[in-house]
């Protein structure tokens, strides 16, 4: 269990996270998500000892990350795959690990076989891919068999057979009993491998709800309609009682309805359907709601400007 | 995407359902792996495994024992030709001559004591090391004694093997060097080399940049000795002095007794004063790294 209270952190006059209050529990998978620069990764760091909060306190099992004596044993962490020295062996670099948390030699074999990483593990870690770090990244968190996980957007580089391979080991960790807290900036993954979900943007807390809830909430469903004859689609589903919502591109769409009774009144009315389909609103789209006025780096949704034909320029004289 | 969602409504922070067991206990996976109580050995195991697996270690010190070895067999070998008498050698012993070979090597003691820690800045492996282990404490007194056993072992080792072909080369030009001398010219200089190293380590914890504390240690070696050098004004004269007796290059040259200047540090002072500088170092990086974020 990991417990945040009113979690702040300033660097200068920019506030990372901004009093953060979450429990983190036991036998479930938490997702942890934001957009770029939400401050998932500080507040990782944070969780760990390694920043230190400007105010609030994060509290493991009860006890600050520095109260822990064994802390590998305690939290299993992965953090950036790039925490490694490039020229230390996957063996070695789980070796020096154990040995520093008094965890026996042999699991450090058991874990490279748990991650598949075990025909390399001599092999220098700056030749591995960003998958094989990954992997190895993940091997150092489950290295203590931990009661806590934590992984930092675990998915990053993998393919998807590693992907897949992730989101089970997730899944079975949690129902281990053990806790596991997983960031990530894609929706659509969190919603495959997530029980509950905690949402930040820009530092604040913008979610707490069980992944259920989320889907329930937010997984809307509506029909939209296309037709030639727009006003008079309009006027007979109007006076069939049904609430109609024009959009933009000429189309229709009705709330949470269903197709068929609409497509009956078209016919019935002698009434030329371009389109009748059920539309799904994703999570995704969801979550980037949700985020939309704390997403840190947007890219301008204008399209680039058209560049010159060559030579267009020339007349107008330099 | 469409235009018009309903406003997400925010659930209430703590679902009954995930309520945490009452009265401070924290269920849920017990590991079978036995809980150790880990303390600074383990942290010291883990740092001598870091030290003997990384290609750079092997480089340093492999440079570093050709550097003493080389030079200081040379230099027998120059002096045992050219030399007739002891009067050639104005009284020295022999084993004045392991000083320019250990002079050269100390760089690479002072690049693998920067690499010790600074490395783990610039690759990220920081950030393992101090979760694995939070007491930010023991992570730097395990490295300071990892580096300075293995730093002091190396250059005991390779400068007693100088010491004793230099003085088996010149058996009939040179004085026999008394015990005293033995002592300074091997286990003196070899304590003197490995401070200069857990220097060179902590100026790298602080700096956390391994170019950077590169160039400041061995700018801070050879600075003073350069800038005396040009100070011909006669006003500076003082100032020349201090610089000269204590260049580290001279503090050096005092465990062989053959100081450029007849004040200054002498016997065993050398030490003392880069014992003094080290721990004064040792708690300022101790302090920075309590305070900073990793």
């Amino acid at each position: 269990m990991i417990e945040l209270a009113s979690l702040t952190k300033r660097y200068g006059d920019k506030t990372a996270v901004d009093d953060l209050t979450f429990t983190v529990r036991p036998g479930i998978v938490t997702g942890f998500l934001g957009p770029n620069g939400a401050g998932k990764s500080t507040t990782m760091r944070m969780i760990l000892g390694l920043d230190h909060p400007t105010a609030g306190r994060v509290r493991i099992d009860g006890k600050r990350y520095e109260q822990l004596k064994d802390p590998l044993t305690y939290i299993g962490a992965l953090l950036d795959a790039k925490a490694v020295h490039g020229g230390r062996s996957a063996f070695n670099h789980l070796l020096c690990l154990a040995q520093s948390n008094g965890i026996p030699q042999a699991r450090v074999a058991e874990v490279l076989d748990t991650v598949g990483l075990t025909a390399v593990a001599r092999k220098k870690a700056k030749g591995f891919s960003l998958g094989m770090g990954q992997r190895l990244g993940i091997a150092g968190a489950l290295l203590g068999d931990p009661r806590i996980l934590m992984f930092d957007e675990p998915v990053n580089g993998l393919d998807p057979e590693g992907i897949h391979w992730i989101r089970n080991l997730m899944k079975s960790l949690a129902a281990q009993g053990r806790t596991v807290f997983v960031s990530s900036h894609l929706m659509s993954e969190m919603a495959l491998t997530a029980d509950h979900l905690v949402v930040i943007g820009q530092g604040r807390l913008l979610a707490d709800t069980s992944m259920a809830d989320f889907i329930r909430t937010n997984s809307r469903s509506y029909v939209r309609v296309r037709s030639p004859q727009r006003e008079r689609l309009l006027d007979v589903l109007h006076g069939a009682g049904i609430t109609v919502v024009e959009t933009g591109a000429g189309a229709l769409e009705v709330e949470g309805g269903k197709a068929e009774p609409i497509g009956e009144l078209a016919a019935q009315n002698g009434i030329v359907l371009h389109e009748l389909s059920i539309q799904q609103a994703s999570l995704e789209e969801a979550f980037m709601q949700l985020t939309a006025e704390s997403v840190e780096y947007h890219a301008h949704a204008d399209s680039p400007p058209v560049p010159l034909a060559w030579g267009s320029g020339w007349d107008k004289g330099a | 995407m469409s235009t018009h969602q309903p406003p997400l409504q925010q659930a209430a922070p703590a679902a009954p359902e995930w309520q945490a067991a009452p009265g401070g206990s924290y269920p849920g996976y017990v590991s079978p792996i036995p809980v150790v109580r880990t303390h600074l050995g383990h942290a010291i195991t883990s740092e001598w495994t870091k030290i003997r697996s990384v290609r750079s270690t092997i480089w340093t010190l492999g440079v570093f024992v050709l550097l003493v070895i080389g030079i200081g067999l040379l230099a027998g070998a120059v002096v045992s030709n050219s030399a007739s008498s002891p009067d050639d050698l104005s009284g020295s012993n022999a084993l004045s001559l392991g000083f320019f070979g250990l002079l050269l090597g100390s760089m690479c003691i002072i690049t693998l004591g920067v690499l010790t820690t600074a490395s783990e800045y610039g690759t990220g492996m920081i950030r393992t090391t101090m979760v694995a282990c939070p007491s930010r404490a023991r992570v730097l007194a395990a490295k300071a004694i990892v580096f300075f056993a293995v730093a002091f072992v190396i250059t005991l080792a390779a400068s007693a093997f100088v010491a004793m072909t230099q003085v088996s080369m010149l058996n009939d030009v040179a004085r026999t060097p008394t015990g005293g001398e033995w002592l300074k010219g091997t286990v003196g200089v070899s304590l003197y080399i490995a401070l200069l190293g857990l220097l060179s380590l902590i100026i790298g914890s602080i700096i956390r940049h391994s170019a950077g504390a590169i160039t400041i240690m061995i700018g801070a070696v050879l600075a003073p000795l350069v800038i005396a050098l040009f100070m011909f004004s006669s006003s500076l004269e003082k100032v020349r002095n201090a610089l000269f007796e204590y260049s580290i290059p001279n503090q050096l040259s005092v465990f062989y007794s053959n100081s450029l200047s007849d004040s200054g540090p002498s016997g065993w002072d050398p030490l003392w004063i880069i014992l003094g500088v080290t721990a004064v170092a040792f708690a300022g990086a101790y302090a920075l790294l309590e305070k900073r974020d990793v």
